[in-house]
């Protein structure tokens, strides 16, 4: 009989230490997955952060690089600078790369370096017991915001898919979510495609996944699967916010500036 | 014959660097160590290499610390202020055990400070910098020549030893020209990467490169670990210039620049018949504690000289013989503070 579903050799088989309704498993799955797809473990060095996503080499069958909070993308700079012929990618929350990480992520996407984020949008910092992060809803009670999140004091989410993808160095920029089996199957499809740009040399690429957080927030996994279908994708829509493969550059790109050893860019990020 | 040149401080660390294998450098402009930056930026692309300026000092040494995992040869420069925002990266550097460069081109502090030269990074430098109890190798250069060699010397030393290493120098010795003889990189013999990560490949082991450890007794086994080293360091690293120091009733203690003019007070007390001698600890950690031990069993007098307030002198004060007393004459740094030879000689005179 042929087997039909199995784990992703990119993937190791122990139990994950995330909590019940918790998505991380499911992302990293997909992940997983896509790399398989591929072919590209073998090359593959990850880019740990710092938040429940720290254990990164505890589940991926690839060599790890683990960066100070919110520095992954710099790492990853470093790396992929040294090693050309690498596949990296970061594996970042959202106090870790919307918070923290700022300075790192819009550079590293800016420069174009040619790695691939994945960004895990759960509303909270889960690993340090469920406090305000910058993606926090507004009315959102934490540990931190115990009267809700106030736009006032607080300011508003940031949406961090569609900021990215006004840089000229990103290639691609989508957010997905994995709280219903159309909704993952997009992620997967999307998740390709960030991989497809790295594999082509193409530059930048960016996932922001929703996922849940049933610990912090203090509902059940179920409800915590609603939230993501009702408040969060209302408030962070779900989409591809670039793709340049897709896309007709307005102005005719200036000549490339002419040095020793220059990187071959792709053509896109010569526009500004 | 070797050639010989004429070239700045700043410009001989770059140099060297690029002597030394170094073909990744990630840094961020600030006075006075921007010629290192500069020189690089021109250089390293004819040689395939990668120059990024970072958005923060804070993004160059994660840039540094990723590029060192995969086990080349990379490199950061900045100066204090910027080093204090390298802190952060420089204890994971050290935790994760991973080599590295970072020059500091220190100036006077604390907060904004000024550009003049200064040596009060001695404690940030040699006492950990930021978190943990760790310590890194500090080198402490006092021209031009030493600007290279020590250089290079950090390279080797970093990988031996898998740490980061930093060579401390001030405006002085990093603006100056003086002559220097280019010297080939070193034959040294190199312990394997066997650690770095590569991407794991059917039948090799999942290289991880991290400073977590929250496994029952594993961060204690690794900080006995990273201790062990430094010992062997303290053991096998120290060095240092003793100049005049033989004969010497009165022995100064001082490094780098300061070092410099304490050598111009010393032959004017030669001159005036006064037995004076230097000792210079060239490597502040690990610290020339033996010779400062094997100096003061003989002369009982040791004059410790910084440009700060007193640092490295309590370093000295726990190295130096029971009977031996240290005196201590320092200025904090900041324009018009670096002391001339007369004044240091005043005080030769004062303690000898």
């Amino acid at each position: 009989m042929p087997q039909v579903f199995k784990r992703p050799v990119s993937l190791k088989d122990v139990p994950t230490h995330f909590c019940p309704g918790c998505q991380h498993g499911t992302i990293h799955r997909l992940v997983a997955e896509a790399m398989d797809e591929f072919g590209v473990r073998e090359r593959t060095i990850g880019v740990a952060s710092v938040g429940c996503s720290v254990f990164l080499y505890g589940y991926f069958d690839v060599d790890v690089v683990e960066a100070p909070h919110g520095r992954a993308p710099a790492v990853a700079t470093g790396v992929k600078r040294a090693r050309p012929d690498s596949f990296v990618f970061t594996y970042q929350g959202d106090g870790d790369l919307a918070a923290i990480g700022t300075a790192e992520i819009i550079h590293a996407a800016n420069r174009g370096e040619d790695i691939t984020v994945i960004f895990v949008n759960n509303t909270t910092y889960g690993m340090t017991g469920g406090q305000m992060a910058p993606t926090t809803m507004v009315g959102q009670k934490t540990s931190t915001s115990p009267y809700g999140r106030d736009r006032a004091k607080d300011g508003s989410p940031i949406r961090m898919a569609e900021l990215l993808a006004q840089l000229g160095g990103v290639a691609f920029s989508a957010r997905v979510a994995v709280n219903t089996p159309k909704n993952l199957m997009d992620a997967k499809k999307q998740i390709m495609n960030a991989f497809r740009y790295q594999v082509e040399g193409k530059g930048f690429s960016f996932i922001e996944a929703l996922s849940t957080c049933p610990t912090a927030w203090g509902v059940t996994p179920i409800q915590a699967n609603e939230r993501i279908g009702g408040e969060l994708i209302e408030y962070f829509p779900l989409g591809v916010y670039k793709d340049t493969a897709q896309w007709k550059p307005r102005i005719a790109p200036p000549a490339p500036v002419e040095q020793p050893g220059a990187r071959a860019f792709p053509e896109f990020m010569n526009e500004i | 014959m070797s050639q010989r040149l004429f070239v700045k401080g700043n410009e001989a660390v770059a140099m060297a660097a690029i002597e030394a294998g170094c073909r990744y450098y990630f840094g961020y402009p600030i006075t006075p160590q921007s010629d290192i930056p500069e020189y690089l930026s021109r250089e390293l692309p004819k040689l395939n290499g990668e120059f990024i300026q970072a958005e923060s000092e804070v993004g160059a040494i994660n840039m540094l610390l990723g590029a060192s995992a995969t086990g080349v040869r990379a490199m950061t420069s900045s100066s204090s202020p910027g080093i204090s925002l390298k802190q952060e990266g420089i204890s994971y550097m050290a935790g994760s055990e991973l080599p590295g460069v970072i020059v500091n081109i220190s100036r006077s502090g604390p907060g904004l400070g000024g550009i003049d030269a200064s040596q009060a990074d001695y404690w940030q430098s040699v006492k950990g910098g930021g978190h943990g109890g760790y310590h890194i190798v500090v080198l402490a250069p006092a021209s031009v020549q030493e600007m290279y060699d020590l250089t290079m010397l950090a390279f080797d030393l970093a990988d031996i030893y898998r740490t980061p290493v930093m060579v401390l120098a001030d405006s002085v010795v990093g603006q100056m020209k003086e002559a220097l003889v280019p010297n080939p990189r070193p034959v040294t013999i190199l312990p394997e990467k066997a650690w770095r990560v590569r991407g794991r490949r059917e039948g090799t082991e999942q290289m991880i490169v991290k400073s977590l450890f929250l496994g029952d007794g594993e961060l204690e086994a690794h900080n006995w670990k990273l201790h062990g080293k430094y010992d062997v360091m303290k053991e096998n690293e120290c060095r240092q210039e003793l100049f005049m120091a033989d004969d010497a009733q009165l022995v100064i203690a001082a490094f780098g620049s300061v070092a410099r003019i304490a050598k111009t007070a010393i032959l004017m007390a030669r001159d005036a018949g006064m037995k004076v001698g230097l000792l210079r600890p060239i490597t502040l950690f690990p610290f020339p504690t033996k010779a400062f031990q094997e100096v003061t069993l003989r002369c009982k007098k040791i004059l410790d000289i910084e440009l700060n307030n007193g640092q490295m002198v309590d370093d000295v004060r726990l190295s130096v013989a029971r009977d031996a007393e240290v005196y201590f004459y320092g200025r904090p740094p900041g324009a018009g503070s670096l002391p001339v030879p007369e004044e240091l000689f005043e005080q030769i005179k004062k303690h000898y």
